[in-house]
């Protein structure tokens, strides 16, 4: 049982829990994630964390409210509990400086994206992050992305906030604008599918966090396989992230839809 | 590990002496082997009640009384784990089923689980000297079961006796099998021991993979609550090399480290189509339904469901999947096997048990793809008709494709069950730990990994064999870490 310490709402169907898990704080790196059991009867589901604070033992998870499992989550209030929280599950992303790095984030992807961003930062990178939403209200974790961004830009579908236009046409600019080295992204699977089409064009080596259907997230169950350059891939012992290049996004949409 | 000479019933008691002169062998081995009273097959597949009602009493005295109390008896060398296999059945015989429940402790730590899925006509069974006379053995399978279980029903568990805490710490790394019988006899000889599983439940494959019908959870909860009584310490959700380093856990002071995190990896064939909706591993199946209860009301986990599902592999995880989906539903459920039965690894009394249930048998097809739908859901599959050839390396005639000879099947849902293949979390994790080409952790004759006071034992060091073969492996490595600590 991990108690529920603080909530915040990011927008309608977005929330903020920081959460009591005292060594997961401790031992997550970016890239991680956690598995979220709601209450007793409830099913796993992945959840990325966004932050944590090792001293006060608690990390925070942003959960988007699009199914019963992440509703009941988005439901719960400080001084509830979640019926269990394990992890840090996943291989850490690789870090090191690899000079312009272009991070976007669509959605509640850019939770995940955060602590990539951070240590991107602090590994000297020069850091561009995009964050990119259908309107102005459902752009999350701004002040904290630009914290540690040398250059922020928001890209909203309706013009709302930023630049008008996709996200892709946010990394495309950036590209034309300057060389880039390497370009992170994480958020809705076809969003990841047409960044990787747009810099597969420039080559740049581009790396994707997908969010597969899990139910152990210890590569037990293979629920969440998909296929990297050809060969069958847990997302979870042998991810998160890919190549994004050699990910088939079609597949996973696919799969993504086994339980709709 | 032989245990013949069991502290509680040696062979030269009084009372046993008395049993054997009470009746001729020529008395005994008239008596026919019990039959195991079971439900009735079409009851049975509408719900997930345990298959095998156990024996009565009577039946089991019965049963006990057969024994010949061998001298030399080879019933237990064929015992992965050593029990002392007359001293429990005569104890049965006498009526004192406290005592024979105590015996199956001192070398068991789940003997009402053994009792259940151990496949005794290979071991134990298969070294009993009726089978000399052509005649069936001693059940010894469903005495074990009987005297366990009827400890768990009188409510009176038998709690083996623990040495003097001798002040040394062991961590385990998984709550399976291996992980419970190493803590079980290191709990006994003083050991401060904690065991730590990855999942929410304690139990690992006996929770997630071994289905309702065949092992109630609550029998494997009653072995588990009876290790926590001993002073087991469990603690769940924690996923050792992720939520705690190697480092930490020396850091918290733990001696010795046994290594019991299981096979992990469901295998698929690598065919066209296996990514397709509706096809999973067993793995995946049986732990949405068994652990993470799909298809039971008010439980969030959702799985698929369908007329026709088809199971391949001939295991006893294949026949734990098809008998599972019979029971969910399906009005074809149907294994899918390459070879012939033959050769089924499969336990024979889960293929009788399969065949009542009304299971179909394709034996000789092979998968060769799936054809699904324009929404990615399989629809089909396409199977290659196959003929046995010449025995493989495994001694069993290997299957041969009969060219052109394919046929279509219509399915709603695959279930692939062909294998585990090791978990790489722990060898990932851990640095200086070899593994083999395989995957599989190296270890020496005492089960000691290439770190020191680490241990490594059943499916992660073995790739994926049975739950008796993993406890004795737990066995083996806690007298292999007693040895190696006690000398420190």
């Amino acid at each position: 049982m991990n108690k529920i310490i603080h909530k915040e709402h990011f927008s309608e169907n977005v929330v903020e829990l920081v959460v009591e898990a005292p060594l997961i704080a401790r031992s997550r790196r970016p890239g991680n994630f956690v598995i979220v059991i709601a209450d007793e009867k409830g099913e796993r589901i992945p959840l990325t964390i966004a932050d944590s604070d090792p001293a006060a033992g608690t990390i925070d998870l942003v959960i988007q409210a699009i199914g019963d499992s992440t509703r009941k989550i988005c439901a719960l209030n400080p001084g509830d509990y979640l019926h269990d929280v394990v992890g840090p599950l996943g291989r850490p992303t690789h870090i090191e400086n690899f000079g312009t790095v272009v991070c976007c984030g669509g959605g509640v992807g850019v939770a995940p994206l955060l602590p990539i961003i951070k240590a991107l930062k602090m590994a000297g990178n020069k850091v561009i992050s995009i964050l990119a939403a259908r309107n102005k209200d459902l752009i999350i974790l701004r002040d904290q992305v630009a914290e540690y961004s040398d250059d922020l830009i928001i890209m909203t579908d309706d013009g709302s906030d930023g630049r008008k236009g996709l996200v892709t046409d946010g990394v495309e600019y950036v590209i034309q604008r300057e060389h880039v080295d390497m370009v992170v992204t994480i958020g809705p699977a076809i969003m990841m599918k047409f960044v990787s089409l747009l810099t597969k064009k420039y080559e740049i080596p581009t790396v994707a966090s997908l969010n597969t259907i899990m139910v152990d997230g210890t590569g037990m169950c293979g629920a969440c396989r998909v296929t990297v350059d050809g060969k069958m891939k847990f997302v979870c012992v042998d991810g998160p992230e890919f190549d994004a290049h050699k990910v088939d996004f079609d597949e996973m949409i696919m799969r993504l839809r086994s339980y709709n | 590990m032989n245990s013949s000479n069991s502290t509680i019933s040696p062979r030269d008691a009084e009372w046993r002496q008395q049993l054997r002169d009470a009746m001729s062998a020529k008395e005994r081995t008239a008596i026919p082997r019990v039959k195991m009273p079971e439900l009735d097959p079409t009851y049975r597949v509408t719900c997930n009640d345990e298959v095998n009602q156990g024996l009565s009493a009577e039946q089991a005295v019965v049963e006990a009384t057969r024994c010949l109390d061998c001298p030399d008896p080879q019933c237990i060398t064929g015992c992965p784990v050593g029990i002392n296999i007359p001293g429990f059945i005569k104890n049965i015989q006498r009526e004192n089923f406290r005592d024979a429940a105590l015996v199956l402790k001192e070398t068991s730590a789940l003997p009402a689980v053994c009792g259940r899925v151990c496949p005794q006509e290979r071991q134990c069974e298969s070294r009993c000297i009726y089978l000399k006379m052509k005649k069936p053995a001693v059940a010894i399978g469903y005495l074990e079961r009987f005297a366990a279980d009827s400890q768990r029903l009188a409510g009176e568990e038998a709690i083996p006796q623990c040495q003097p805490a001798n002040g040394l710490r062991v961590a385990v790394v998984g709550s399976g099998p291996a992980g419970l019988s190493f803590a079980g006899d290191m709990i006994k000889l003083g050991y401060d021991v904690t065991v730590y599983e990855a999942l929410h439940e304690i139990g690992g494959v006996l929770k997630y993979g071994i289905p309702e019908f065949r092992l109630p959870n609550a029998v494997v909860d009653v072995e588990i609550n009876t290790l926590a009584k001993m002073g087991v310490k469990f603690v769940k959700d924690c996923v050792i090399g992720k939520t705690l380093s190697y480092e930490a856990l020396r850091e918290l002071g733990f001696d010795g480290i046994f290594i019991a995190s299981g096979a992990g990896l469901p295998r698929f064939m690598g065919i066209p189509g296996e990514n397709l909706i509706n096809v999973l591993s067993s793995n995946e199946y049986l732990t949405r339904i068994n652990l993470m209860g799909a298809g039971r009301p008010g439980w969030a986990t959702p799985v698929p469901k369908g007329d026709t599902v088809a199971i391949i592999g001939g295991g006893n995880t294949a026949m734990d999947s098809v008998r599972t989906a019979r029971r969910m539903g399906a009005k074809r459920a149907i294994i899918v096997y390459r070879r012939s039965e033959e050769e089924m690894p499969a336990r024979l009394e889960e293929i009788k048990h399969a065949k009542e249930e009304g299971i179909e048998f394709l034996t000789l097809h092979n998968p060769v793809e799936y054809i699904g739908d324009e929404k990615g859901h399989v629809r089909t599959m396409r199977l290659q008709r196959m003929q046995l050839g010449e025995p493989d390396a495994s001694g069993r005639r290997s299957p041969v494709p009969i060219p052109g000879d394919i046929i279509d099947v219509d399915v709603d849902v695959v279930v692939v069950s062909v294998g585990v293949s090791p978990n790489p979390l722990i060898p990932d994790a851990f640095s200086g730990l070899d593994v083999t080409r395989r995957g599989t952790l190296v270890v020496d004759d005492t089960l000691l990994t290439t770190l020191p006071t680490t241990y490594a034992g059943g499916d992660i060091v073995r790739g994926g064999a049975t739950v008796i073969l993993a406890m004795g492996d737990g066995r083996a490595a806690a007298a292999s870490m007693h040895t190696a600590l006690s000398q420190k």
